[in-house]
This record gives C-alpha cells, sequence and structure tokens, in this order.
C-alpha cells in the first residue's frame, strides 16, 4: 500500500514540474512553446471531419435538416403610421386624416404573433445556436446520432476533456489565482515608486496568462496602437467574467466592481494593495453621485490604470450588444472601445447565471475544447459637445457591434430578469392615438 | 447523444399537426424549438408569464388580448398542439387549387377564418356580437391614457354607425366581414415564414 502512495506521489510530483516547466514558466514571461498550437490544429481537423460525416450521415438518413438559419419569419419593418395607413388603402370612403378603422387591429395581432414566433430579446440570454454540432454534449440541441465512428470520437472527446484537460486546467487556474494573491500582497508591501507599479504589472499579467493558458484560450488582438491608456476608461461587451481574464492579458486595467466576500473576496483584497482598482460596498453602489465622483477621480489621476468597464451591466451571449447604461459615460474622459467576439465552435463562453453558477460556470469553461476569441481595440472617443450622455453612450455601442459583427440592440441586458418597462407601451399607444385623432391635441 | 427537441416530439405528433394546421415539417420543429425555450417550467405547457417575458409582446397595447387568444376557456395552461393551432390563423393562405378536398374542414388558416380570429379579438364575451363596450375597451387598449373618453365614445359610435346594418348598434360577423372586405386579410394577417 505504501509503495502505492508511493508512486502515486512521485508521478503526481513528476507531472506537476511538467506542467510548471512547460506551462507556467513560459506563460509567465509570454513565451509559447507551440503546444497549444498543436492542439488546436488537431481540434480545427476534428471538427472540420465531424461536420462533413454529420452533414453527410444526415443526407443519407433523408431526415429534413432543420437549418439554423437567421430566423424563423421574414418581418415587415415598417413603422406604425406606414402599417397601418397600408391597411387603410382598402377603404372605399375617402381617407379624412385621424380615424379609427377596424382593420387597425390588425397591426397590432400581427406584431404580437411575430414577437411569439420570433423576437430579438429571449434568445440573447440562452447560449447561441451552433450551425454543426462541436462534439459537445451541451450544445446538442437538435443533432441526431449519425454513426459509429462520430460516437466513439465522441467518447474520446469526453475523456480527453474530463480526464486529462480538467485537472490540468483547474491546476494552472489554482497556480495562477495564488500567484496573484501571493505576489500582490508581497509587491504591497514595498513603498509607492515606479518600482512598485511595474512589479504588479508583471504580477498581473503572469497571472492572467497562466490563467489565460489554463483555460486553452487563443486570443487574437487587432489594432494594438488603439489601445487604451492610462487615465482613461475601456469599455467592452460582456459575455462572460472570462472576459477579464482575455482582455488584461494584453494590458493591465483598474477594475471596477462591488466588494464580495469569499474566494472572490480574497482576490479583490489582495490586488488592490498592488494597484488601485475601485471596489465599492453594496450600499456604496445605489449612490449613483457617489460612484460616478469616484471614477472621476481615479480617472483625473493620469498615473493610474485604465478603468475596465461593461456598461451592459449583465453578459448576454455575444451574437448582440444590449443597452449601455449611461453611467460610465457621464464620467468624462477618454473612452476606448474594445469588441469582443468568441468563436462559439470551441467553446461556449456565455455565462447563463439563470442556469449555472459561478463554479459550475467555470467547469464548464474548463471542460469545453478551448476558448478563441477576437479582441478588436478601436480607436478612442469622447463625447462631443451637443452629445447627451445617452447618445454617446449609443455611438459607441454602435462601433462596437459593427466591428464585432454583433447586432446592435437598444434593449437592456435587464431584461434578463427584470420586466420591460411601460413607458415603451405608452409610446406606441401615444403613437397610435396621434393617427386616430390627428395632430391636435384633444 | 440524441437531440432534444426532435425526439420528444414524436413523428405521428408531428403528422397529426401538419394536417390539423398545415405547417411543414421543418417548421414544425422549429416551432417546437421555440416552444420549449418559452416554456422555462418545462413542463411542456406555456403560462401567461411565459407569453409576458416577451418584451416585444409585453409592450404591444394588445398583448393580453393575444395572450388571452391561446388559452381556451378557463384554462391557464396552453399545450404545443394548441400553441400551434392558434398560430395556424397567422399561416399565409394557401393556393386554392392544392386544397381540393371537400371533406376537409376550411382550414384555419383561410380568409374567413383570419377575419373571425380578429373578430374575437373584439368580441370578449363571444356573443357574436362586438357592443359598443366592447369597441371602447379594445379602443383604450391601444389608445392609453392619451384620448378622453368622450372622444373615444364618439370614434367608437362613429365606427359602429358605419359598420352597422341591421341597426342593432352592434357589429355582427357578417358586418364585420362587409366592412373589411377590401383588406388584403392575405397578407396584413399572416407570418411569413422561412421555409
Amino acid at each position: 500500500m505504501e509503495d502505492f502512495g508511493n508512486i502515486v506521489c512521485s508521478a503526481f510530483i513528476v507531472w506537476l514540474t511538467l506542467v510548471v516547466g512547460l506551462i507556467v514558466l513560459p506563460a509567465m514571461f509570454g513565451i509559447s512553446l507551440g503546444i497549444t498550437e498543436v492542439y488546436m490544429k488537431v481540434l480545427v481537423k476534428t471538427l472540420e471531419w465531424a461536420t462533413l460525416r454529420i452533414q453527410r450521415g444526415s443526407k443519407e438518413q433523408q431526415k429534413p435538416t432543420t437549418l439554423v438559419s437567421n430566423g424563423i419569419i421574414l418581418r415587415d419593418d415598417g413603422s406604425m403610421e406606414k402599417e397601418i395607413t397600408d391597411l387603410r388603402k382598402g377603404r372605399s370612403k375617402p381617407q379624412i386624416n385621424g380615424e379609427f378603422e377596424l382593420s387597425d387591429i390588425f397591426y397590432f395581432s400581427k406584431k404580437g404573433f411575430e414577437s411569439i414566433v420570433e423576437d430579438e430579446v429571449t434568445h440573447r440570454f440562452t447560449s447561441e445556436e451552433l450551425v454543426s454540432w462541436n462534439l459537445l454534449t451541451r450544445s446538442n440541441n437538435n443533432f441526431q446520432y449519425i454513426s459509429l465512428r462520430i460516437s466513439i470520437i465522441w467518447v474520446l472527446g469526453v475523456c480527453i476533456r474530463y480526464c486529462i484537460l480538467l485537472p490540468l486546467r483547474v491546476t494552472l487556474a489554482t497556480i495562477g489565482l495564488s500567484w496573484l494573491v501571493i505576489g500582490a500582497s508581497l509587491v504591497g508591501l514595498l513603498p509607492n515608486s515606479r518600482v512598485k507599479n511595474w512589479l504588479s504589472e508583471l504580477v498581473h499579467l503572469m497571472c492572467y496568462r497562466i490563467c489565460a493558458r489554463g483555460l486553452s484560450a487563443t486570443i487574437c488582438y487587432h489594432n494594438k496602437e488603439n489601445r487604451p491608456m492610462k487615465g482613461g476608461i475601456c469599455v467592452a461587451n460582456h459575455t462572460s467574467p472570462i472576459d477579464i481574464v482575455i482582455l488584461a492579458n494584453d494590458g493591465c486595467y483598474a477594475m471596477v466592481g462591488q466588494v464580495h466576500g469569499g474566494l472572490l473576496g480574497i482576490i479583490q483584497r489582495a490586488i488592490v494593495k498592488a494597484c488601485p482598482h475601485v471596489w465599492f460596498e453594496r450600499s456604496e453602489m445605489k449612490d449613483r453621485s457617489l460612484v460616478t465622483k469616484r471614477l472621476r477621480n481615479h480617472v483625473a489621476d493620469k498615473t493610474k490604470l485604465p478603468i475596465l468597464i461593461f456598461p451592459e451591466g449583465t453578459c448576454v451571449n455575444n451574437t448582440s450588444v444590449m443597452m449601455f447604461k449611461k453611467g460610465s459615460f457621464e464620467i468624462g474622459g477618454t473612452i476606448y472601445p474594445v469588441a469582443i467576439k468568441y468563436d462559439p465552435r470551441f467553446g461556449d463562453a456565455f455565462w447563463n447565471s439563470a442556469k449555472y453558477n459561478m463554479v459550475s460556470y467555470l467547469i464548464r469553461m474548463m471542460t469545453s475544447w478551448a476558448i478563441v476569441c477576437d479582441v478588436w481595440y478601436l480607436p478612442s472617443m469622447t463625447r462631443q459637445e451637443e452629445e447627451s450622455a445617452v447618445q454617446f453612450a449609443n455611438r459607441v455601442k454602435a462601433a462596437i457591434a459593427r466591428q464585432g459583427g454583433l447586432v446592435d440592440l437598444s434593449w437592456d441586458g435587464g431584461l434578463k430578469r427584470a420586466k420591460v418597462k411601460d413607458t415603451y407601451k405608452e409610446e406606441q399607444q401615444k403613437s397610435y392615438s396621434k393617427m386616430i385623432v390627428g395632430d391636435d391635441s384633444s | 447523444m440524441g437531440s432534444r427537441a426532435s425526439t420528444l416530439l414524436r413523428d405521428e405528433e408531428i403528422e397529426e399537426i401538419k394536417k390539423e394546421t398545415g405547417f411543414s415539417h421543418s417548421q414544425i420543429t422549429r416551432l417546437y424549438s421555440r416552444f420549449t425555450s418559452l416554456d422555462k417550467g418545462e413542463n411542456g405547457t406555456l403560462c401567461r408569464e411565459d407569453f409576458q417575458r416577451i418584451p416585444e409582446l409585453a409592450i404591444n397595447p394588445l398583448g393580453d388580448r393575444i395572450i388571452n387568444t391561446f388559452f381556451p376557456e378557463g384554462e391557464d395552461q396552453v399545450n404545443f398542439r394548441g400553441f400551434m393551432r392558434t398560430l395556424a390563423h397567422f399561416r399565409p393562405i394557401d393556393d386554392p387549387e392544392k386544397n381540393k378536398d371537400p371533406n376537409v374542414s376550411e382550414p384555419l388558416n383561410s380568409r374567413n377564418n383570419k377575419l373571425l380570429f380578429a373578430f374575437r379579438l373584439y368580441d370578449l364575451d363571444k356573443d357574436d356580437k362586438i357592443s359598443r363596450d366592447e369597441l371602447l375597451q379594445v379602443l383604450r387598449m391601444m389608445v392609453g391614457v392619451n384620448i378622453s373618453d368622450d372622444q373615444l365614445g364618439s370614434i367608437a359610435d362613429r365606427t359602429i354607425q358605419e359598420a352597422d346594418q341591421d341597426g342593432d348598434s352592434s357589429i355582427s360577423f357578417t358586418e364585420f366581414i362587409k366592412v373589411l372586405e377590401k383588406v388584403d386579410v392575405e397578407q396584413k394577417m399572416s407570418i411569413r415564414f422561412l421555409h
């Protein structure tokens, strides 16, 4: 028994040394040994092969393939005025401006049924549907049994992901986070100086690089010349907590957020010793002016790192960008927009916080094939003279959506949990009232 | 490795729904996906809250009426068959040559049935007449607070006056059809499905 224990111990130590030597150390210094590249190549080849087999298989079985096209229905995009006027064209009597017709109801009922069949919002809060199965059980919605070979590959995939990749990634994440806490606390002991800042940046970068390796993340940064500078505000679209790791791999940011308890709280307290982040107590978050003031002070200090903010306020599924809350755009300063787009074939990065808590989410992340994403740094923007904060927010949102190939929506991400505000319904009622009484106010 | 959506919907069921509503196989499976994604309780039926969760429907002035059309008398749950049956009203009208079978009863999406569907949106108590009150109720839903009671009342009166032919101060279904005979019901009460 003891021998067995010894063997297990030594095996573990050997394995740990390999991991540290081959992955952690190169990651810390930003060097790549090419292991991830090889893995990705094999993975892409396998997935392409699987796609072909599945397509061939469904043709042979002559099952009608449910195409995952971009929509179920084709909608008219006309305005309320245009549609209702169209409806009334059939009337034989001359059109008197401002009148009600029994046919007006058709407009609202058709719009209602169209939204029941397909709407712009509800599916943004669930994971994106894939065009072809990527051999992960979790993304299996409409794909049926095809062949023995695919099933074997799938079983092999499960074994590799859960027995090899998962322990490896958990180890890396643990190493990375412990290093962050220890390193940041050590750096925090130094007096404030340029050396301290440089060391703190180094510690942060190293940790995030290790964590990124821990997720087999392949990140492609575009337009690095637009990288956020000190004293600025970096805004990005939000898909998951991993976004922070993705962005921090290429630069140092000051984080903004609520103070948490538990493990996250330990990390928060440690890193704030090394360089200033902005953590708020829950009670402070409610006071908008206080929040704005603290952020403004941080931004005004040009030696401090750029703040990282996700104006959507919640995670959405990376097919669209939802309403940006105007708070971040009232602070002033230069905004550096960043667009992040994940490739859903290798792993679904979206955190459905209604369905999964943080731990199950992280396990899902660590058992995906990989995280592949593109990050575009967009040129900086500042608020114009006559622009309101809301207009500025929309301008930035449109730029990010355009770059990332995402749909630009003005719906609030908060609709994930909350009901829609009645003001939108009231707007529609107002427009319709104008149509039936003409423009003279009653 | 089976698929979640299609195996829960058996082929026989799909065939039955196809016969009853006229939707194609792929449309039925797509709509079943939609049904399950709306079904947050995962019990195979939708309740009113499931519909109200759709923001675009919640802000529709007639949202509540539309939701009610899915729920038969006194019931609070609708299953997939009922869901499809109601949606079938909005299927585009079929080519009249295709349906030569005299034994098949009028399809759910015929012009007549579409008009009947719209009529029922007004006629809440199902007495086959749209009374002044019922008309006022729908008008109030569509205009919100922006028009006074008096003005709304006169609009309702005017509408009934124009449509009413037998002088009973309410609109029967025949009168309703007459008023709307020139309206392109085919296009305006149909949803264009892709494939």
